[in-house]
């Protein structure tokens, strides 16, 4: 009924395809970590004392997320390579496509990651960190050593969710035409006229990836409370 | 900084009836526009799909649940673009042939606005059963008990008790379906992200283009969050945490 024919793929196809899955594995990937210190730092300087640290971390978080991460992607993709041209001589030779969607991304994803990383540091009983400065350790150390860990830790269910989120979101480097999974999908499917079939199976794969890693999560949470 | 700062560019004429400002307000309304109708479509059905997710009926259940994790595992821009190229193939040939008789820029939207409504009805349903399984058990009992009839105890009293409870995770729905609609773009609906790319490349001031896209996506926000906090003031149950 649909007239589907999926005997277009060659093995050419495949290749650009896995190429394609690695940098959206790359830009997932740096803008975890990325996103998870950069976040830390935020959601710290967030419930900081000094008003100025405060505010900007409010300011930063709440401006990154009342903005579309396509229109972060193609700022960055617009701005971004001005800027480094201005700073380095050689950044004219840099891949300016995938630089730019890995600092939009990750400093998009660390406004995201710095609430998840704020509700942690307040999961945590305040005593925890009174007890660690009655034992003389310092603040900066006590939040390093006894908060930030068990923090991390009850946040791990929701910090691996937002990584599938985060994985399903690099899919939106389309706006700036970097080939990632989802770009080379639809570029091979414009180029041979089966643009339903090639999402077809951008969607199953995204979906096995992305279903997968959501069973996993739930299993640890699951398990992971003891 | 050197940059020398140009915002009357957008009260020149883009074309011989548009100035730059009304590209600008045309793309805003689209957005709103789009918004808005794939919200009414979420609601309705995520609704729907939440009452049937907590329904004590195995095959309903389920199927709702299948939608859910079909829909939240697969990235909005691919189901954008089969909303776009293969859904209009499922329709009876007339409904086809009035779709595609308008023109590109209506088609797109139209397609666009199912999708992202379907799309956000999932996380509309999570959001209704974790409304629903967060009411206590003896609710729905005492309904029972009373002579309420299952979708009637739903409908009087699971339903407008969990509303009232979700209000601000729902809030935070609408604003991310506003923030969604700009992949509506790709698909080659002309809402305020491709206003933006436009702006960009037909004036040549990234920075004014730019900000101003920005400043409208903040004043949705703005909109939104107060809305919200009416509602939310109107419907807050009292006796319940966050109640005054």
């Amino acid at each position: 009924m649909l007239g589907l024919d999926f005997s277009f793929l060659t093995s050419e196809a495949g290749r650009t395809l896995v190429r394609g899955m690695l940098v959206s594995l790359q830009v997932a990937s740096t803008a975890l970590a990325v996103g998870l210190l950069w976040g830390t730092a935020l959601a710290m300087m967030r419930l900081s004392r000094f008003r100025l640290l405060s505010w900007f971390a409010a300011g930063y978080v709440n401006l990154f997320r009342s903005v579309p991460l396509a229109m972060v992607l193609l700022g960055f993709y617009l701005v971004v390579p001005q800027i480094l041209k201005g700073l380095f001589w050689r950044a004219g030779t840099m891949d300016t496509r995938l630089m730019s969607a890995l600092v939009g991304f990750a400093l998009f994803e660390s406004a995201y990651y710095s609430e998840i990383m704020r509700a942690g540091i307040q999961s945590v009983p305040k005593s925890q960190f009174l007890a660690a400065c009655a034992l003389g350790i310092r603040p900066l150390q006590a939040m390093r050593i006894v908060v930030l860990p068990q923090a991390f830790r009850n946040m791990l269910p929701l910090q691996l969710t937002q990584l599938i989120v985060l994985f399903q979101d690099t899919s939106l480097v389309y706006v700036i035409s970097l080939a990632d999974f989802f770009t080379s999908a639809e570029g091979i499917g414009e180029r041979d006229g089966r643009i339903e079939e090639m999402m077809i199976i951008a969607g199953v794969v995204y979906f096995v990836v992305c279903f997968a890693a959501s069973r996993a999560t739930q299993r640890l949470s699951r398990n992971g409370r003891g | 900084m050197g940059y020398q700062w140009h915002w009357q560019v957008f009260l020149q004429h883009a074309s011989a009836k548009e100035t730059y400002l009304d590209w600008l307000l045309i793309g805003l309304w689209t957005t709103v526009k789009m918004g808005t109708l794939a919200w009414i479509l979420a609601f309705a059905l995520g609704s729907l799909l939440g009452v049937l997710r907590t329904a004590p009926h195995p095959v309903l259940s389920r199927a709702a649940t299948a939608y859910v994790e079909i829909v939240r595992n697969v990235p909005l821009i691919v189901q954008l673009f089969l909303w776009y190229y293969l859904a209009p193939k499922l329709l009876p040939f007339a409904w086809r042939a009035w779709l595609f008789a308008q023109p590109p820029a209506t088609t797109a939207f139209v397609t666009a606005t199912l999708g992202l409504g379907f799309f956000t009805a999932a996380r509309v349903c999570e959001q209704v059963r974790a409304g629903i399984d967060s009411l206590p058990k003896g609710l729905r009992n005492a309904a029972l008990a009373m002579g309420f009839t299952l979708p009637q105890a739903y409908r009087h009293i699971l339903l407008p008790v969990s509303y009232r409870l979700i209000v601000p995770p729902m809030t935070s729905e609408m604003l991310s379906i506003f923030k969604n609609s700009s992949i509506a773009a790709t698909v080659g609906v002309l809402e305020l992200f491709a206003r933006a790319r436009q702006l960009n490349d037909y004036t040549a001031r990234g920075y004014e283009s730019f900000i101003a896209v920005v400043t409208c996506y903040l004043l949705i926000n703005t909109v939104v969050m107060l809305l919200m906090t009416l509602v939310e003031k109107r419907t807050r149950i009292p006796g319940f945490m966050g109640s005054p």
